[in-house]
């Protein structure tokens, strides 16, 4: 245990030590979080995942301004009484556009990673509204000033470029298209079949039944999406992973 | 015999020395020392069972091959199982003949609410009271049918759901498009009429005509309702959006209906029997 008498090096140096402490600290890093990026399993391929169309990315944006995650999870565990309640457990593919992701880390409210079209768009407007209203006992803020607050798009191009820059795979014609897009996903009397083949499985509903396009369709359209895009029915997860 | 204890003076010290102030070399306390022994044993045992150590393509799978969604399909499986038996003699007997047997009624109606408290009670009410836009289930005024069958097909296939092809649909047009704004006062104050409400007779003189021409094909030349259309009944004192002049006047003029989500892609067939005899039996069941 000679090397030990060294130890007084390290206690009377205060920058050694704290680079030593680093070092030590990062070796846990690295063994913990590395491997995840580069471990095959970590991510599974699954068909159907795409990034945000605008609008839903508009209402994601509401949706992080606001704090839902505060109070509402995005990640059903792979536990029985979840699967029982929210629907099938989760992928990490299916938060793999969200920058950040929404996880959460409570629940006061119920998880919402599958509430897409669990619910009518009426509901969703009447419940963001007065949240009393349809459900008594819920302790939810009121959301109904979204109903008031119009929306432009003007900012929504450089929201996806902002997006693109860490990663996520908007091409140049989806960006270049992004106002359009974004405002013909509420109208379902215009020309949406190019945004819809940009963005598969789009909804184009007028979401809240205003003429005016409101922070409530943005919102409400990123709700109604949530959770949808994996068809289940013809993907199973593998059990070991 | 107890061993004598040591003073602090026999201790050795660690030799620093700050200001007269010196350090003891005192050994850890033994309790603390095997607690920390016992979790260096436990991670190496941790490490032979359990998924543990990452490697180029996955991590160690452990001796147990555990995995939490393995784990999560065991379970799921073993209930499954335990409710093989009833689950399949559900399936198999009709649902108009459910009520004959004690114990699937029992069964149905107990699965039935749990499914309804999960999926129904945000829009329908935890009592299945309804809410403003959202019908009250416990009556016996029925929008698409309340017999056992009309209540699966409408679980089933929803009501104007557009990603469900066999969907329930109708759609009431947008009245203020269409008549002046005089005749939408006249026809709110026939429909008052109608179900005995007080109304301005003046106004509803012109009622009968208009009803008949805008109206009648839906909701029936008496406004007793068209369950095929989904069409309610105007007659009696059951409103789902409000039976009062101004929301009649709203209702016609910019015209409103509800949609509900078609759920046989969400829940099993099982589960769709269950809910359909538990709303069946609250109380206004066909």
């Amino acid at each position: 245990m000679s090397f030990l008498r060294h130890h007084k090096k390290i206690e009377v140096n205060a920058t050694l030590l704290l680079v030593l402490s680093l070092v030590v600290v990062s070796i846990g890093g690295i063994v913990e979080i590395a491997p995840l990026f580069y471990l095959e399993n970590t991510i599974e391929k699954v068909k159907g995942m795409r990034p945000y169309s605008p609008l839903e990315l508009a209402g994601r944006n509401i949706y992080v301004r606001e704090g839902c995650y505060v109070c509402h999870s995005q990640m059903i565990r792979p536990l029985r009484d979840e699967v029982e309640r929210y629907g099938h457990y989760s992928l990490a593919v299916e938060s793999i556009y969200d920058h950040p992701f929404q996880w959460g880390s409570k629940r006061t409210g119920p998880d919402l990673a599958r509430v897409g079209g669990r619910y009518s768009d009426e509901w969703h407007v009447d419940h963001l509204r007065n949240p009393r209203d349809v459900v008594p006992e819920s302790i939810m803020p009121k959301y109904g000033f979204m109903l008031n607050k119009t929306l432009d798009g003007a900012h929504i191009e450089a929201v996806l470029v902002a997006n693109s820059r860490v990663g996520v795979p908007y091409t140049e014609e989806m960006i270049a298209n992004a106002a359009r897009d974004f405002a013909v996903q509420v109208d379902p009397d215009g020309d949406w079949e190019e945004m819809q083949a940009r963005y598969p499985g789009a909804q184009v509903r007028n979401f809240d039944g205003q003429p005016e396009l409101t922070e409530m369709d943005a919102l409400v359209a990123y709700l109604q999406m949530l959770g949808t895009l994996v068809d289940f029915s013809t993907f199973t997860p593998e059990a070991s992973r | 015999m107890r061993k004598p204890k040591l003073s602090d003076e026999d201790y050795p010290t660690t030799g620093h020395e700050w200001d007269g102030i010196r350090e003891y070399d005192k050994p850890m306390p033994r309790w603390w020392l095997w607690t920390f022994y016992a979790t260096i044993l436990f991670a190496l045992v941790y490490v032979v069972f359990y998924p543990a150590i990452p490697l180029v393509n996955g991590a160690t799978p452990g001796v147990l091959g555990w995995s939490t969604r393995a784990d999560l399909a065991a379970e799921v499986e073993a209930v499954s199982l335990r409710n093989a038996d009833i689950d399949q003699r559900l399936l198999d007997t009709p649902i108009g003949d459910l009520g004959a047997d004690p114990d699937l009624t029992r069964y149905a109606t107990a699965g039935g609410a749990a499914v309804f408290r999960t999926y129904c009670s945000q829009c329908h009410g935890a009592g299945a009271q309804g809410a403003k836009g959202y019908p009250n289930l416990q009556d016996d005024d029925w929008l698409w049918g309340g017999d056992l069958e009309a209540i699966v097909l409408t679980l089933k296939h929803g009501i104007r759901d557009d990603g469900d092809d066999d969907t329930r649909f109708s759609q009431m047009p947008a009245f203020g498009d269409i008549l002046e704004t005089g005749e939408i006062d006249a026809l709110t104050q026939y429909v008052l009429s109608l179900s005995g409400q007080d109304h301005d007779a003046d106004l509803a003189a012109a009622g009968p005509v208009l009803f008949e021409e805008n109206c009648a094909s839906c909701h029936g030349e008496t406004g007793l309702g068209e369950r095929e259309q989904g069409a309610p009944n105007l007659t009696d004192a059951i409103w789902l959006f409000g039976g009062d002049a101004e929301t009649i006047g709203h209702t016609i003029t910019f015209s409103r209906y509800g949609m509900m989500p078609a759920w046989n892609t969400r829940i099993s067939e099982a589960q769709i029997k269950q809910v359909a005899f538990y709303v069946h039996q609250l109380g206004g069941g066909e």
